[in-house]
């Protein structure tokens, strides 16, 4: 009996073990970038997060540009996707016989098991020349706009931003497929009975029925494009500035955390770039948790 | 042997002649109108037939109603008579049916769906307001212009005996309501469309008596403007609101006749067996 | 009669969700295509044996970015791994509940940290403090990535092992614990293997936790302390120079990359559908 009782507390003990290896490791991972960002937090305090300025010349360390950098690309990575990837999931739960979806689901869902560098590595030499030839027809279109105005040499925060919005695409349409098909048939029913069309019974009905799902998974896909790194900074150009217009370069805090870590001297770069990723964890922090309140209240919401 | 005392509900009086209908036979009872009539119509779901040569009327403002045991194919006739069927992948119907003499599968699937609507089994009403969620019919049909959607909302809730109850509160979400009031919405939901023939599929096997009882009563008023088909596993409910009732069986149409003579007097052995309770 | 701008919206949208699935799929089956056109046209034996030749001559290969990234694969393996499975056992078996739901919450946590800033973590702990770049460091960096994956893949699918049979186990008189290792576990090993498969397949792939943990080399790296070259940093590099024969280098190695990926996620689900589980 001993015996038998010392096997189970020792099991206990050795996966208790581990599952608290995963909170110290967590506590460690935010303490050390806190730690280790001291210097500049303390030089710069909060009004790192609103200079413009990154010169490791001169000291003068801002987060802004790549901040910005990281909310215009997501942005239009979300502008792209979310349409792509919503209409996408609507063909696949709605229209699509069910061999069909699956098969076409499987091979979207192997999308997002391609790695960033292969994106990236796309990007260069695929879309960026696309873009170029293109640039007279966007401009054509919609060169009135302060956001397409300014030379184009490829590299550019619309690179990125389409770059982004290819590699989100499949975590929308997964999640946003799941829900949808979640939707009781009776409210489909409901709606064709009174004579709705098979596109308004999606729209207006299906689509508000699953709509907390297909935002949780928006907000999933935000969070993926704000950490992204390779494919953004082998497309964005890399330039430290703010910019208006998408046509011109830009930079986003993970690209300069991965272009120049390796070669920051001193604590005050050094320290500065891992403020960054201070700031890059609290951003995915947050939107990760608005993700998950989201798709777990539509679970609870289709079982009731 | 005793035969089911509830009364006849309807005030059709009794015809002198009982006509017993045989699955091929068509003769109308005199002064009815035929509203909706099938002739042979049989159903598959893929190699299976659930119904085997239906042919029936029926009968313009009047109630009608399928009663038969589970799985016996009422909830899937009624389902033919708005093609609902359609959204089942292997479904296939062969046979006829008219509205109003027009065959229903060369209509627009849409129109006809107008015409003849559709309340169900379980509550479903809209994520939506409750204003929202009556106003959506009239609203993608085109029927009812901007200001004249608010009087017809009322009046469809009028009409489904719901806007005392919900006057004060028609911006609310309608999940807010109890389940007696959700089917009376989606009854009311069906009505905001004015159509011809409203189709109950079990409507109140989900709900407590007392929300079954205002929804049989809702029948009655409801009858003078509409024709009502419905399909109810409560024989005593067939039995309280329909003038009319088939049985089914096995996806046969067994018997259809007056509901005084189907409870009363039933011609077939099937239907006295199920009426007495020996079986279903 | 269903108005025609009704009946074009329809079809319009309709239509327009199957253009933007086949936008999807396309992209995949693009990249796909391309990078055999490309990068599997031009590969050679070279690719897998040669080391990387002095900056602008042309030939040479990976060879040492292919250990190197098995090197790091086999740390990172080791670390999460074991961590993640007896982490997802604890979970799965013995898991109270508000411990539970920290352990999980954190782990959801550490999942959407970017990969980048996992990069810094291991720099700050073992770079920083050794004064060089290292394999270990980027195996620990990469090891920590699959840790949240490794608890979150255990625990379902020990989850998914039937009550009944541990009741079997604990009614023949085997203690929890032998009850895990003898009887669930081996009842989840389908789902446990191609967890890690999977887990394996998805820090392959990463690139930027190496960029200042593992570094690179141009040269063989011996033992653990020194930096190394790793096939997706070598894709990079070699991506955004100016040389022309890096570049096609490049194709090549993100075509073995790929394949290498895509196979084992593949072989994964398949094995994992076959037994009617769903991937996660």
């Amino acid at each position: 009996m001993h015996r038998l009782r010392s096997g189970d507390d020792i099991a206990y003990v050795i996966t208790l073990t581990c599952a608290l290896t995963i909170l110290a490791l967590t506590a460690l991972l935010v303490f050390e970038l806190y730690k280790n960002s001291a210097v500049p937090r303390h030089q710069f305090g909060w009004s790192f997060l609103v200079t413009s300025t990154w010169d490791p010349v001169t000291g003068e360390f801002g987060a802004l540009p790549f901040i910005y950098g990281t909310v215009v690309t997501s942005g239009l990575a979300l502008f792209l996707g979310i349409p792509l990837g919503v209409g996408a999931a609507i063909f696949l739960a709605e229209l699509a016989p069910a061999k069909i979806s699956n098969a076409l689901t499987f091979l979207i869902e192997l999308l997002a098991a391609v790695p960033s560098v292969i994106f990236g590595l796309l990007g260069i030499f695929v879309l960026v020349p696309a873009l170029i030839a293109l640039e007279p027809v966007i401009r054509g279109v919609l060169g009135w706009t302060p956001l397409f105005s300014g030379p184009f040499y490829g590299v550019s925060m619309l690179s990125a931003g389409v770059v982004l919005s290819v590699m989100i695409i499949p975590f929308i349409i997964s999640i946003s497929r799941e829900v949808i098909r979640a939707v009781p048939t009776e409210q489909r029913e409901g709606a064709l009975a009174l004579g709705a069309t098979k596109w308004e019974t999606t729209w207006d009905v299906v689509i508000p029925f699953a709509r907390t799902g297909i935002m949780g998974s928006i907000f999933l896909a935000l969070a993926r494009s704000l950490g992204e790194t390779m494919a953004v900074t082998m497309v964005i150009g890399n330039d430290p500035a703010i910019h208006a217009s998408l046509f011109a370069p830009g930079y986003s805090i993970a690209a300069v955390i991965a272009n120049e870590f390796a070669e920051a001297t001193g604590d005050l770069y050094l320290g500065s770039l891992i403020e960054l990723g201070l700031v890059l964890f609290g951003l995915t922090i947050i939107i990760n948790g608005l993700a998950r309140v989201l798709v777990l209240s539509t679970t609870k919401k289709g079982a009731s | 042997m005793q035969a089911p005392s509830p009364q006849p509900a309807s005030d059709v009086t009794m015809r002198s002649q009982t006509f017993p209908m045989q699955m091929a036979e068509e003769k109308k009872p005199a002064g009815e109108l035929s509203k909706l009539s099938a002739t042979n119509l049989n159903f598959h779901y893929g190699t299976f037939q659930a119904l085997h040569g239906i042919s029936m009327q029926v009968y313009d403002k009047r109630v009608t109603a399928f009663i038969g045991p589970s799985g016996c194919g009422k909830s899937t006739f009624l389902r033919t008579l708005n093609r609902m069927y359609e959204t089942i992948r292997n479904a296939r119907v062969d046979g006829e049916i008219l509205l109003d003499g027009e065959d229903i599968f060369k209509l627009e699937v849409s129109a006809l769906r107008r015409r003849v609507g559709m309340v169900f089994q379980r509550p479903n009403p809209f994520p939506k307001s409750i204003f929202d969620n009556i106003a959506y019919g009239p609203r993608i049909n085109g029927s009812v212009s901007g200001s004249g959607i608010k009087d017809h909302v009322e009046q469809s809730l009028r009409r489904a005996a719901l806007w005392d109850e919900v006057k004060d509160k028609l911006h609310d979400s309608a999940y807010g309501l109890s389940g007696g009031q959700q089917q009376r919405l989606c009854i009311a939901r069906a009505l905001a469309v004015n159509p011809e023939v409203l189709l109950l599929d079990e409507p109140c096997s989900s709900l407590d008596p007392i929300a079954t009882a205002k929804i049989e009563d809702l029948i009655f008023q409801l009858k003078d403007s509409c024709t009502i088909v419905i399909v109810t596993h409560n024989m005593q409910q067939a039995a309280r609101v329909a003038d009319f009732t088939g049985f089914f069986l096995m996806g046969k149409l067994i018997e259809f006749d007056n509901t005084t003579v189907i409870f009363k007097n039933p011609a077939k052995k099937e239907t006295e067996d199920y009426i007495t309770g020996r079986f279903g | 009669m269903l108005s025609l701008r009704r009946k074009a919206v329809n079809a319009v949208m309709l239509s327009l969700t199957g253009v933007c699935t086949f936008v999807a799929v396309g992209t995949l089956l693009f990249i796909l295509g391309y990078l055999f056109v490309h990068g599997g046209s031009s590969l050679t034996v070279d690719f897998f044996t040669k080391l990387p030749t002095p900056v602008g001559e042309p030939g040479g290969g990976m060879a040492n970015a292919i250990v190197g990234s098995a090197k790091l694969l086999l740390i990172a393996t080791c670390i999460g791994v074991p961590i993640g499975f007896l982490g997802g056992v604890y979970l799965a078996e013995f898991g109270g509940s508000a411990f539970s739901f920290v352990v999980r919450y954190t782990t959801d946590l550490l999942n959407g940290v970017p990969s980048i800033v996992i990069g810094i973590f291991a720099y700050t702990l073992i770079v920083l403090p050794q004064g060089h770049f290292s394999t270990l460091s980027g195996g620990l960096a990469l090891g920590v990535m699959m840790i949240p994956i490794a608890i979150r893949s255990s625990e379902d699918f020990l989850r998914a092992v039937p009550v009944s049979l541990r009741e079997g186990a604990m009614a023949l008189g085997a203690s929890k614990a032998k009850t895990i290792f003898t009887v669930v576990i081996p009842a989840a090993k389908a789902g446990l293997i191609t967890g890690i498969m999977l887990n394996v397949a998805r820090v392959a792939g990463e690139t930027a936790p190496l960029i200042f943990t593992a570094f690179g080399n141009r040269f063989w790296s011996r033992g653990w302390e020194q930096p190394t070259a790793s096939l997706p940093v070598m894709i990079w590099t070699y991506a955004i120079s100016p040389y022309k024969d890096w570049k096609q280098q490049a194709w090549s190695a993100g075509f073995v990359l790929l394949m290498l990926v895509l196979t084992i996620n593949v072989t994964a689900r398949m094995i994992l559908s076959k037994r009617g589980h769903a991937a996660r």
